[in-house]
């Protein structure tokens, strides 16, 4: 049953993330975005990770797609007419490269668990809180230092157009 | 094991309809309310009271041409309410709506009346689907091929976002003071100290003002405006499909008040309810909350029909410049009335 659900979630997020690399409307690429994300989420649940699970549709599906998608609709993005190709060797060697990556990704399918072991981990916020601010405390602070600097090097890229 | 599974499908049909049926009565008193306020009569010709309108209404609603615009983008076009919709519903299942630990039916545990009472993380969550809403109106107002569409659901994403930082700010002072993302064990946080609004009555503020403008309610009906983009961002939508908008407004609405009365006032619990206990206990609770919450459901009608609408700048304005370091101030002084002990 579990693992049924698991499947359903990696066939789904698989072709969405496929749609939203080839499709040509920029909004439909966001979305089926959207649809990996949420994928991702549920195996995140089945692992026992509900914490994450949760904060992976918070952040990326509810906040950040949603700025991806209000850019895309501010600039009015149109829809790609088939390119050309500036470097044919491209997209032969994404292909190659994404065949490889997907048949390593299914040699390790075969051997992982995907559903949580029953007891075994604890992913919910208590424990994820608990590693944060116990061993993890230099990493966890230094992040929120990084992502300081990230918003005020985004302000000043922004103030020196004016 | 099925008798759980029997027991949580009970729960979650008895949940949702309620929840169907208090769309039609806030539809009910939103133009009842609106008369009033207006000093005029309103719909009151169909059943006692006009209280049978929400049924005309529906199947006027049923019954009306489906218009689908010739230039729009068929798929988002028709997913844009489905999602509307599906976040309003998925929404509530965390959500105690009564007590009743020690209430068995026919020989099993009810848990409480709340639909999935085992889910650790709670309220996140409910903030991260109701994240999820801004899509369909992102979507609707962007497929439907028209410019006033297409503002309004500009508008609403860049409102929905500066917003939903000020309200997790302010449910964060709560869950600081519990200690636990779950809504059950705020009710009973609250139930053994006292009611959050009173230490957190900043939090309280911010949180109620920031749903007004997540549930895209006057004042902060900017995606909407009809003075200026007509209707926003369903502009192009008629018959159910407009209707679908229209009921997860009304749904948001609920599951906003439900959430303003759990996690600030108490919830289900009220002073003496140390002495009933079983049922008795369950539908007192029940009566208690829907009281509450009827409160709040009529705030938001009166606040409609008494303030005017914001300006787009001084929306953001006050997102952003005055909710924001508020519930950033909240929060420090929860934390700091902890660490005093205080709390």
């Amino acid at each position: 049953m579990v693992v049924l659900v698991f499947y359903a979630a990696v066939v789904v997020g698989v072709v969405s993330a496929v749609v939203a690399v080839a499709h040509r409307n920029p909004v439909v690429n966001v979305l089926s975005l959207v649809v990996t994300l949420f994928c991702v989420a549920v195996s995140y649940a089945l692992l026992g990770a509900e914490f994450l699970a949760a904060a992976q549709i918070l952040i990326y599906a509810g906040a950040i797609l949603v700025l991806f998608l209000f850019v895309v609709m501010l600039l009015n993005a149109p829809e790609v007419k088939s390119a050309s190709e500036p470097r044919p060797f491209q997209r032969t060697a994404g292909l190659l490269l994404a065949v490889a990556a997907g048949v390593g990704g299914v040699a390790l399918l075969m051997g992982i668990q995907v559903v949580a072991p029953g007891a075994q981990v604890s992913g919910d916020a208590q424990a994820i809180g608990r590693l944060l601010v116990g061993p993890y405390l230099f990493a966890f602070e230094f992040i929120s230092v990084v992502l300081l600097a990230a918003m005020v090097g985004a302000l000043v890229l922004v103030k020196r157009k004016h | 094991m099925w008798a759980s599974v029997a027991v949580t499908a009970v729960k979650l049909v008895v949940v949702a309809g309620s929840i169907l049926t208090c769309v039609a009565i806030m539809e009910w008193v939103e133009r009842r309310g609106a008369a009033f306020i207006q000093d005029r009569l309103g719909p009151n010709r169909v059943g006692p009271l006009g209280l049978f309108q929400p049924i005309v209404d529906a199947v006027k609603l049923l019954f009306k041409e489906d218009v689908t615009p010739t230039a729009v983008n068929k798929g988002l076009y028709y997913l844009a309410p489905m999602i509307s919709v599906f976040v309003a519903l998925v929404t509530f299942i965390v959500i105690p709506f009564g007590a009743g630990k020690d209430v068995t039916v026919f020989g099993v545990p009810l848990g409480g009346l709340i639909v999935a009472p085992d889910l650790g993380v709670g309220i996140l969550y409910l903030l991260a689907l109701s994240a999820l809403g801004v899509y369909g109106i992102v979507l609707a107002g962007w497929s439907s091929n028209n410019k006033y569409s297409l503002l309004g659901g500009l508008r609403s994403s860049a409102q929905l976002i500066s917003y939903e930082l000020s309200m997790t700010l302010a449910v964060l002072g709560v869950l600081l003071a519990t200690g636990s993302l779950r809504l059950d064990d705020v009710v009973s946080y609250q139930a053994s100290h006292v009611w959050n609004f009173i230490p957190q009555f900043i939090g309280f503020i911010v949180f109620t003002t920031a749903v007004f403008a997540e549930t895209n309610r006057l004042p902060f009906d900017l995606a909407e405006a009809e003075t200026e983009l007509v209707a926003g961002y369903h502009v192009e939508y008629s018959s159910m499909k407009f209707a679908a908008f229209l009921m997860s407004e009304y749904m948001n609405m609920v599951t906003a008040s439900a959430l303003i009365v759990t996690l600030f006032f108490g919830g289900w619990s009220f002073p003496g309810m140390g002495r009933l206990s079983g049922w008795w206990l369950l539908i007192a609770s029940v009566a208690v909350f829907v009281t509450k919450l009827a409160f709040f459901l009529w705030l938001f009608v009166w606040v409609r029909w008494s303030l005017p609408r914001f300006r787009y700048d001084q929306l953001m304005q006050l997102g952003w410049k005055g909710l924001l370091p508020l519930a950033t101030g909240n929060l420090v002084w929860v934390g700091f009335a902890m660490a005093m002990r205080w709390l």
